[in-house]
């Protein structure tokens, strides 16, 4: 596709797509990929998955619109998803939404003047014994205080990288 | 028994041997290859391929009792029988690791620590059912299980594990992740089939069962990460050890537990099946938190009706939980102590169901969106008392009436608390009249 946001992805595109044996399979890892290219899924990106999939372009819209992780509009560079389920809740996650919200002068669904962070409130992430905790990006951090959200958020702003983040997952934690 | 210092919790040691969680326990193990052969991995892959015949090795699996740990509970090996032996095109495996129902967080220690263990137990299930391309369908939001497991793919791949002609025999495997998007729909199994197909993930109504039509409408087996777990262990100690363990004939093995909650020690405990509540409450994890005692339970997941302390020594297997009234579903043990709002509770679970709900049914689709209403209305102290039979006349229109089971989840939370803390409830409302009345009445639309 001339000028397609996929032009320099073309190996990873072709790797995708021979994955399955039915073309459309590929349409999720496709608006993946587009969204880690470009931070949400343009409507262009949509045309041209589309056009690699033989699909329509409004066969592509219906299936975006259903998954909850894909923004159709730009969004900040760190997108702030605090988990609210009942487990989370009840360990506090209310008061790291609070936290955050006083941090970043933000409301939940808005994003900092500056661009940098977008704030969500999502439901469960799968880290029900480590909670409260957020997702930034591709990255979990679990066991939120007060003191490690103001850091977390500081160091991403300053570095763009914060080493709280989680490693392999397990709880309780083996003895070394 | 308190957590660390550092917030931590450490491991302790437990009376009852581990399976699954055995590897990732031994200090310094990575979860490489190299660190997985070392523990006597891939030899339950050898074996098959040495001689045990695909059918038999789905009798074996049906011999030692291992039933789905997704939710479930369907026998594995019976599910991998159905699938047609004549049928001349292709046949998959899709692995579910979905991991959404709040409360559960095993398939992602089971794939961030050991994911070798879960491609195994996949390529031996491949082998049995005669797949030779599976997908692991993962929650879009394990960014780091899915390059975890990305690097075991590549690993065992360049180790001859995977590939075409594993370790020189006839057998060809294909594994690759599939992340999905944000839907806790996607982990219903059907969903998941139309998810990966590249679409809205609607389930769809079953008869034809994935055995037959599954995948691109072909034979299709899905299984939960930890149920393919298990399988290389069952292979290399044989079907009697394995239905010996937990609670034969009709829960065996172990599980992971994911105790959550008001405790001392959250985690994941694997723990044979039939351990009491209390044992993995009060022992395990430590207790409770604080000076509160233990006020309620939810014993398997989000979907699962809450329980009382006079349920603490049930037995955590497929059978017991089901006669207390609820359900062993996906394992999630989460643990509320006195104070914590019953009321509140529901409608936190509530607003998690509306939010998941896909919208194919109506009863689900409409009584999810009014369930949650009602709710906060109560909650927020403008309820009636007439709204309490209202919410179980609306759960009675969407139990069973819907293409999934996520119709039934949604309604226990709110039968659950009506049935053993209706007088929370009671009291909430009527409060909200007493208010009212001593205001000027506004009159309340219905
Ligand atoms: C609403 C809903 C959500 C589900 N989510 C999951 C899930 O996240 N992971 C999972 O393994 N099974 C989930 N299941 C169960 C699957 O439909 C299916 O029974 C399971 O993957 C079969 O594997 P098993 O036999 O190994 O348990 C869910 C079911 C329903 C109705």
């Amino acid at each position: 596709m001339a000028g397609s946001i996929f032009d320099h992805l073309q190996e990873e595109v072709q790797d995708i797509i021979g994955r399955y044996p039915v073309k459309r399979s590929a349409l999720l890892p496709l608006l993946n990929l587009a969204q880690r290219e470009e931070g949400y899924v343009s409507e262009e990106a949509m045309k041209a998955i589309a056009a690699l999939l033989d699909l329509t372009p409004p066969q592509v819209y219906e299936t975006v619109t259903f998954y909850t992780m894909f923004n159709l509009k730009p969004i900040g560079k760190f997108h702030v998803q605090v988990c609210k389920s009942l487990m989370c809740a009840l360990v506090g996650s209310d008061d790291v939404i609070e936290w955050i919200r006083e941090k970043l002068g933000i409301r939940v669904g808005q994003t900092t003047d500056d661009g940098l962070f977008t704030l969500s409130v999502v439901e469960c992430l799968g880290s029900c014994a480590t909670g409260p905790m957020m997702q930034i990006n591709d990255d979990y951090y679990e066991r939120l205080t007060k003191e490690t959200v103001c850091r977390i958020l500081d160091e991403l702003k300053q570095q763009g990288d914060c080493p709280l983040k989680s490693g392999p997952f397990m709880v309780p934690e083996p003895t070394s | 028994m308190d957590p660390g210092s550092d917030g931590t919790t450490k491991l302790m040691a437990s009376k009852y041997e581990k399976i699954l969680l055995k590897n990732m326990e031994q200090p310094g193990y990575t979860g490489s290859l190299q660190d997985y052969e070392k523990a006597g991995g891939y030899q339950a892959l050898r074996k098959v391929l040495g001689g045990i015949p695909p059918d038999e090795v789905i009798d074996i699996v049906k011999r030692s009792g291992l039933r789905g740990r997704g939710g479930a509970g369907f026998p594995t090996g019976v599910k991998w029988g159905f699938i047609p032996k004549d049928h001349p095109g292709p046949r998959f495996l899709c692995c579910n690791a979905d991991e959404s129902e709040p409360g559960t967080f095993k398939d992602r220690q089971l794939m961030e620590r050991d994911p070798h263990q879960v491609l195994e137990g996949m390529i031996i299930t491949c082998y049995a059912i005669r797949a030779s391309l599976a997908y692991i369908y993962i929650r879009g939001e394990f960014r780091l299980a899915a390059k975890i497991l990305e690097r075991a793919i590549r690993e065992a791949r360049a180790a001859g594990y995977l590939g075409s002609r594993i370790l020189g025999s006839e057998l060809d495997v294909q594994i690759h992740v599939h992340a999905g998007a944000g839907a806790y729909i996607c982990g219903e199994e059907t969903a998941l089939l139309e998810s990966l197909e590249g679409k809205r993930g609607l389930p769809r109504f079953k008869p034809p069962f994935p055995a037959t039509h599954g995948l691109y409408q072909k034979p299709t087996v899905v299984n939960n990460v930890e149920t393919l777990a298990n399988i290389p262990h069952i292979i290399m100690r044989g079907a009697e050890w394995y239905a010996s363990i937990g609670s034969p004939p009709k829960s065996t093995g172990t599980r992971v537990f994911c105790l959550s909650g008001h405790v001392k020690r959250p985690g994941n405990y694997e723990l044979p099946m039939g351990t009491t509540f209390r044992e993995l409450i009060f022992e395990h994890g430590g207790g409770m938190r604080g000076e509160k005692p233990l006020k309620a339970f939810i014993p398997g997941g989000a979907s699962a009706p809450f329980l009382t302390p006079d349920h603490l020594d049930v037995k955590m297997d497929f059978e017991s939980v089901a006669m207390a009234g609820s359900m062993l579903g996906s394992g999630g043990v989460t643990v509320m102590e006195e104070g914590t709002s019953m009321v509140w509770a529901a409608l936190r679970l509530m607003e998690f169901f509306y939010h998941e709900s896909c919208g194919k049914c109506t009863p689900c689709r409409e009584g999810s969106s009014w369930l949650v209403q009602i709710l906060q209305r109560i909650w927020q102290g403008e309820g009636r008392m007439s709204d309490l039979d209202l919410l179980v006349d609306l759960c009675k229109n969407i139990e069973g009436r819907t293409v999934c089971a996520f119709g039934d989840a949604e309604v226990a939370p709110i039968l659950s608390t009506l049935r053993y803390w209706r007088s929370e409830y009671e009291e909430l409302i009527a409060r909200a009249e007493a208010s009212r009345s001593s205001k000027k009445e506004l009159p309340v639309v219905a």
